[in-house]
């Protein structure tokens, strides 16, 4: 697991990291986001055992940030913003390099790499020097290596960057069964769809500060308020008599379409369900609105900088 | 033991590996290694018909120690190569991160670069030599004699260590690798000034004297490998981007470790120097310690050695010296030529000398002179013993008057530069090797202004106009 406590990280006199209070427990998947230079790498590197925090504390996997650098380092498995791969290496070699590095036997070390470079689909080009990758394969590479002694804790910058969709899949279904193998796993991210698709939760960072945290729907009702949800109807149906139940806000009505904001869902949507049938409404969808991530984000980044938000 | 070491051939390894792989490497380090050796023999032996055409008379034996010291360094210069590289060159591929996150203690990162900065070119110097040793015996040459080789040896290795010690204590403290080779002109320079050095006392065949010059070189090179470890930080490689220096910043923190919060001269001399001070004791009783070490050792010297060459010289020799000791100088006119500021400004310099030496050595020149200069005190008084002179009514009358004030001057300076070279060697936490300097300097400047400035001052009007009239009026004129 993963906890911070008013982490800060000072370089002269800039502030990289101000106060940030995370908590992820084992099986989950903490997204920070932010833009390039918010503290998500900083935070990183702190969280790896490589920069001291000026102020606060962190534990990883249980140990001490501070205190206990080298064991942090040693139940860390870490994907760095650059690949750090060694060019003129193999993969085989490669990959047992860090074998050793983590103290691993020469038996597991091969049934490990062979399985990893087998997954990313990098056996066949697994003596072959690095230098002839392609960008897609290196960073496949460098994730196989941040797994490679099985860390019970993963920070993952940018997991499937440069990756095509295929590969960018398999690396996607590998962090779901991480996290199923009760991993913690934290990870920074441009790509939000993905982030939508992996993360428990999601934090976001600007100039060091976590603006919000929260799971996907708590974002999205504390950012963008209760979800909404539109009803569709089949031909022209009047709606103007219609009474909605309590806590259920109407947005818009249409001929075709009704569109409401509901503060609780699983309790006013099935009585708006019972009041459209008892009035014989032509019903053909009944669907939440598409809200995103990136609405989210969006909003809180422009909040946060005095702009309008534009939809 | 085992398992804390192995991380380091680990390291090492690795790097080993990818620079066999390298042919900027390997391609310098085979046409040194096999070439040099032909070349520096054919050079040696045109040197000496060159210079026997004029009758200078140079044996070719006497070249083969120079050669080999030359012909073990060349390798040794693509240390300074790899070892620059070894962290800036890493960070800007952007393979640093991955190795520093690895359970690695910071210590053991740096014997593994350090491991593979010197093992390669070593490898390769020591190949060399044996190359040019074939050659010294097919044309029936002398070998040197087995001490010197064993000083080859040593002082070869030392030069490997001294290189890429400094050279990764700069490579740390660098952001690219264009930085880090402008910076290692602060290795080359003294390297080649040291190797001068070195080939004098080869050429001069002093053994005695060219052990001490190997000490020298290995504590320095042991001293910046501490320096290495002691400012070896993962987050100093990971924490600076730009390599920008700001003359303002440097001033600004300068200042105000200079000042230190003092509103008055009162209280700076009070609190800040005066903690300055307090910071140096240790440094100071040491320094005396040295003091008594040095004038009891030259006097030692003087007593053994001057003594044999007095019992050994000439009458004629004798009733020279005599002669010439019974023309004293005329005090009455010294004031004139020694004038205060010119007493004063000569001494001032031999500080700051000692101050430069010492930050450049990690004080170890800067303690050598002090020693030299105090040492000549315990020499000039066994001098004037073996000369059948009293020399204690000569020191109270010559030197006690200034020496009051200038040889705790001398003290204080030196113990001052010894305390800078102790703080460079210990890890300073959560400072970067630009603070701490700036720190140390700004301390040095404390005690210089503060104290030693003031000592001399004082010291110079006493030797220039009452320490002549005190020692007319004793020696009589």
């Amino acid at each position: 697991m993963i906890e911070t406590n008013d982490l800060s990280k000072q370089f002269l006199d800039f502030s990289a990291v101000d106060g940030v209070n995370l908590s992820v427990q084992s099986g989950q998947i903490l997204a920070l986001l932010g833009q390039n230079g918010a503290g998500k790498t900083t935070t990183v590197r702190m969280l790896t055992a490589l920069l001291k925090p000026t102020r606060g504390s962190a534990r990883v996997a249980g140990f001490d940030v501070t205190r206990n650098g080298h064991d942090v380092r040693a139940s860390v498995g870490v994907l760095t913003e650059h690949h750090g791969l060694y060019m003129r290496m193999t993969a085989t070699e490669y990959m047992d390099f860090f074998g050793k590095v983590y103290n691993l036997s020469s038996t597991l070390r091969k049934t490990r790499s062979n399985h990893l470079l087998e997954y990313f689909g990098l056996i066949e080009a697994a003596n072959r020097r690095i230098g002839e990758y392609s960008k897609g394969m290196r960073q496949k590479l460098a994730l196989a290596r941040a797994m490679m002694h099985e860390p019970s804790v993963l920070l993952l910058d940018e997991p499937t960057s440069a990756m095509d969709p295929e590969s960018a899949r398999l690396v996607r279904d590998e962090i779901a069964r991480l996290k199923s193998t009760q991993r913690t796993i934290m990870l920074c991210s441009h790509n939000l769809t993905e982030v939508e698709l992996l993360a428990d939760k999601i934090a976001i960072i600007y100039r060091g500060k976590i603006l919000i945290q929260g799971s996907l729907d708590e974002l999205k009702k504390n950012v963008l308020g209760a979800p909404e949800y539109i009803v569709k109807f089949a031909g022209g149906w009047d709606a103007g008599g219609l009474e909605l139940p309590k806590g259920m806000e109407l947005l818009s009505k249409t001929p075709t379409s009704l569109k409401v904001r509901v503060e609780a869902p699983e309790t006013a949507n099935p009585q708006l369900m019972k009041i459209l049938s008892s009035a014989s409404a032509p019903v053909v969808a009944f669907q939440e609105e598409v809200r995103t991530l990136e609405q989210v984000y969006l909003k809180v980044m422009a909040e946060i900088k005095g702009k309008e938000y534009v939809q | 033991m085992f398992n804390k070491l192995r991380p380091v051939w680990l390291v090492a390894q690795r790097e080993l590996r990818d620079q066999f792989r390298d042919w900027r490497v390997l391609a310098p380090m085979s046409i040194l290694t096999l070439g040099f050796p032909f070349l520096m023999n054919e050079f040696a032996k045109q040197t000496v018909d060159f210079l026997n055409q004029y009758n200078a008379n140079l044996i070719l034996d006497r070249l083969v120690p120079f050669s080999i010291m030359i012909i073990g360094f060349f390798p040794i210069t693509v240390a300074l190569v790899v070892a620059l590289e070894s962290f800036v060159g890493e960070k800007e591929r952007g393979t640093i991160e991955p190795l520093l996150t690895a359970p690695f203690d910071d210590w053991q990162l740096y014997f593994g670069k350090l491991l593979v900065g010197a093992i390669t070119p070593l490898i390769a110097s020591y190949i060399s030599i044996a190359l040019y040793l074939f050659m010294v015996t097919r044309q029936d040459l002398n070998m040197p004699a087995p001490t010197v080789m064993v000083q080859l040896f040593l002082l070869t290795t030392a030069h490997a260590i001294l290189m890429v010690s400094a050279a990764i204590v700069i490579s740390v403290q660098s952001t690219t690798v264009k930085a880090a080779n402008l910076l290692a002109s602060f290795i080359v320079i003294p390297v080649a000034v040291l190797m001068q050095g070195e080939a004098v006392m080869l050429f001069w065949g002093n053994e005695t004297v060219l052990w001490f010059g190997i000490a020298g070189v290995l504590i320095i090179s042991l001293l910046l490998i501490r320096v290495g470890i002691a400012h070896f930080e993962r987050e100093y490689l990971l924490g600076r981007e730009i390599d920008t220096f700001s003359f303002k910043w440097a001033f600004k923190k300068f200042w105000s470790d200079f000042i230190d919060g003092a509103v008055s001269v009162r209280e700076w001399y009070g609190r800040v120097l005066g903690s300055s001070l307090k910071r140096m004791i240790p440094a100071v009783v040491l320094m005396v310690l040295v003091a008594f070490f040095s004038i009891w050792l030259s006097h030692k010297w003087v007593v053994t050695n001057v003594s044999e060459i007095i019992a050994n010289a000439s009458t004629e020799n004798i009733e020279l010296i005599e002669e010439n000791l019974g023309e004293l100088p005329d005090f009455a006119s010294m004031s004139g030529h020694f004038s205060a500021p010119f007493l004063f400004l000569n001494n001032t310099r031999s500080m700051v000398v000692i101050f430069l030496a010492g930050m450049v050595s990690f004080s170890v020149l800067g303690v050598l002179f002090y020693m030299i200069n105090v040492a000549l005190i315990g020499g000039v008084y066994a001098m004037f013993e073996l000369l059948g002179l009293s020399p204690l009514p000569i020191f109270a009358a010559g030197v006690l008057p200034h020496g009051i004030f200038e040889l705790p001057a001398l003290l204080f300076g030196s113990a001052m530069v010894l305390y800078i070279g102790a703080v460079l060697v210990t890890p300073q936490r959560g400072k970067s090797i630009g603070e701490v300097i700036i720190a140390l300097i700004a301390d040095w400047f404390k005690v210089f202004v503060g104290l030693i400035v003031p000592l001399l001052a004082v010291a110079a009007l006493i030797e220039a106009y009452v320490t002549p009239v005190i020692l007319q009026s004793v020696m009589g004129g």
